[in-house]
């Protein structure tokens, strides 16, 4: 199987190169220098960033200097926040998009699966339709919706009517776990599972009621074919349970056909869901993102996407070696 | 020869007028009607008939493994065994018979099997039902009954996936599933249907040596008449939902005494002989739909023998003198039998 994890690898390296190049050619189309300065930069402020990120280079000179400091993620300095390079800002974005992204499609994931294993064993009668129908009018109406009468039926209204009970905050985030800073020196672990209440949950649950309409439908179709096969049969007239065949004899089958279905997910937990992170101001990986952008923040982006091409290249690597996990016929060779 | 067949031995099962139908778009039809037949202890019962005549629902109706909510059973309907009926019996005394008492074989050895669990564990699973032994015992049986159905190297293959075994080595496997807590019925539904003739050949003959040495009665189902002419003691015909003759296999072949029964024998290839070059007779027609059966006897419509009383009134199943029954108002005599022969 490692054989098989270092040849995949090695046969997406020129993969990736090839997203680079074009990653780096697009970027350069239009001047990175003048989209950032604006129209009338002095000579000196055009001839300080174009040094500073290469840029007078010829294009091979540049393409074969980034690639070689991908590995220790040395994309530079940011143009807007000076003084901080890129790789601090990506680490930095890492926690708050994991800390609500990881819950997130934990949750969709178990909740949707349950959900459809029900929905199949019942499938034609009224608890059935009823969960479906919830599932159409869940995944119909759109995402913005959801975040709007989330923040607004979540944490707006219960604040305004000064409820004891008002557990969530609009939007912003704060840190809930990891190492701070003490009062002369040194630094201690920290652990707030409240804070992660006030910041996350709320983003957690308008993410999982999006999620779940699409996933309880794939999921159910994927179980419904699962209940005609023969070795459901084959079960039954062994003496097992219900239980035992859903949750046993089902469930495996249809891990592969969901673990497909999750894993296509996977690089949301790196890029955090951009809309939820914009409207709940998150300072994960997709709002600092997107703030680049608009920022014209050149070397940002650059990073950024460099990073996020190797996340969905791993993915893909990673998705094979699962299948080959939960389906004995995939043989990776 | 013409022993009766019936009373010999007390029945270890007792069916008696199942009923089985099923809810469907078109409304509710019923797939089988009055099914009464009594299994001996280590008797090999064949039961015969074109595809849709109710054969697996007969058999899946006894186990009760059919979809429960679309299913009706007549009210009378009774399964009896080991004192008791089946058919009122809770789904915690069914799941106790299921696999123990009563297991059961299917015709697709290619999809029975779970494809994601080892054949060690699908063997043991039966085991860590209906049995107290510990892990390694389970795991020693497992082995014990691969050897027992003739895999080779049964120590190895408990280890492996079904994907790795061939056709007739899943069968072996299903049958070795089947037998592992010694259920006194085996009921295998066109165990050979989807082998090769050779190996269809060496499944058989697996089979009538594992009911001598576990002294198991067989429900065999098949559409193949030479299936049970190589190894059951006596043969049911079904048609349409319905038994319409019982009687030894010796009987069967011989001294058919139904139409349907007679018209299926004429059905089989024969080698040689004063047919070669002639072609196959074959029924003409079709098995009426469920949704629309006749009025008369169900197989009026295609029976050579056909007179007025036979398309207004339905025969009943009647027991002769010697233990056959046949459903015919005119059964054919040995004669009859001979004279048709002769115009073929």
């Amino acid at each position: 199987m490692w054989a098989y994890v270092l040849r995949k690898l090695l046969y997406n390296i020129p993969v990736y190169f090839g997203i680079i190049l074009l990653m780096m050619a697009a970027l350069r189309v239009n001047d990175p220098v003048n989209n950032y300065l604006g129209k009338h930069p002095t000579p000196e402020q055009r001839l300080a960033l174009e040094k500073d990120m290469g840029l007078d280079q010829p294009f091979i000179v540049q393409y074969v200097r980034f690639i070689v400091h991908i590995p220790l993620l040395d994309f530079g300095d940011s143009w807007k926040y000076e003084g901080t390079t890129v790789r601090e800002r990506l680490i930095r974005a890492v926690p708050p998009s994991l800390s609500f992204t990881v819950p997130t499609l934990l949750a969709a994931a178990m909740i949707s699966i349950v959900v459809s294993l029900v929905s199949a064993y019942y499938r034609g009668r009224p608890v059935d339709k009823t969960l479906m129908i919830l599932a159409v009018l869940g995944m119909s109406v759109s995402y913005l919706v959801y975040i709007i009468l989330g923040q607004f039926f979540g944490a707006f209204w219960p604040r305004e009517a000064q409820w004891s009970l008002a557990p969530f905050a609009i939007s912003g985030y704060e840190p809930w776990i990891g190492m701070k800073d003490v009062e002369g020196g040194g630094s201690a672990f920290f652990f707030s599972p409240t804070t992660w209440v006030t910041y996350c949950l709320l983003p957690v649950i308008v993410g999982v009621i999006v999620a779940m309409g699409y996933d309880t439908r794939f999921y159910r179709a994927v179980m419904v074919e699962e209940c005609t096969r023969d070795y459901i049969i084959t079960a039954l007239a062994k003496g097992a349970t219900k239980r035992k065949i859903m949750f046993v004899h089902m469930l495996k089958n249809a891990l592969i056909p969901i673990v497909t279905r999750v894993m296509t997910t996977l690089p949301f937990l790196i890029t955090g869901s951009i809309l939820l992170e914009m409207f709940f101001n998150i300072p994960g990986m997709g709002k600092t993102l997107i703030t680049a952008i608009n920022d014209n923040d050149f070397p940002m982006i650059q990073g950024f996407v460099a990073v996020f091409a190797a996340v969905m290249i791993l993915t893909i690597i990673l998705t094979d070696v699962i299948y080959a996990l939960v389906d004995p016929r995939v043989r990776l060779s | 020869m013409n022993a009766p067949t019936n009373s010999t031995a007390a029945p270890v099962l007792s069916v008696r007028n199942l009923t089985t139908s099923f809810r469907t778009d078109m409304g509710i039809v019923t797939a089988i009607d009055g099914v009464s037949f009594d299994l001996a202890a280590g008797e090999t019962l064949g039961i015969v008939g074109e595809s849709g005549c109710g054969k697996t629902v007969t058999s899946k109706s006894i186990m009760r493994l059919l979809p429960e909510h679309l299913t009706i059973y007549g009210p009378d309907s009774e399964v009896l065994f080991e004192g008791s009926d089946l058919m009122k019996a809770n789904e915690r005394t069914m799941r106790r018979v299921r696999g123990d008492k009563i297991a059961m074989i299917f015709q697709e050895p290619m999809t029975s099997l779970n494809p994601v669990f080892r054949i060690g564990w699908q063997l043991e699973e039966a085991l860590k039902y209906h049995t107290d032994l510990n892990r390694s015992e389970r795991r020693e049986r497992a082995i014990e009954m691969l050897r027992l159905v003739e895999i080779p190297n049964p120590e190895h293959r408990v280890r492996e996936y079904p994907h790795q075994l061939s056709g007739g080595m899943r069968q072996r496997v299903m049958i070795a599933i089947a037998l592992c807590c010694e259920p006194s019925i085996l009921i295998a539904d066109e165990p050979t249907t989807a082998l090769d003739v050779t190996i269809q050949a060496q499944i058989l003959d697996l089979m009538a040596s594992l009911k001598k040495k576990l002294n198991t009665a067989i429900m065999l189902i098949t559409h193949d008449l030479g299936v049970i002419a190589q190894v059951c003691d006596r043969v049911l015909v079904m048609y349409a939902g319905r038994v319409i003759e019982d009687a030894s296999v010796h009987d069967i072949f011989y001294r058919p005494q139904h139409p349907y029964t007679q018209a299926l024998l004429e059905s089989i290839p024969r080698s040689g002989g004063k047919e070669r070059g002639k072609r196959l007779p074959t029924i003409e027609g079709m098995v009426p739909s469920l949704h629309e059966l006749p009025s008369g006897c169900r197989f009026s419509e295609r029976c050579r023998y056909c007179e007025d009383r036979c398309v207004q009134e339905e025969p009943d199943l009647l027991r002769a003198e010697d233990g056959r029954r046949v459903r015919c108002h005119f059964p054919l005599s040995t004669d009859r039998t001979a004279a048709a022969r002769g115009e073929t």
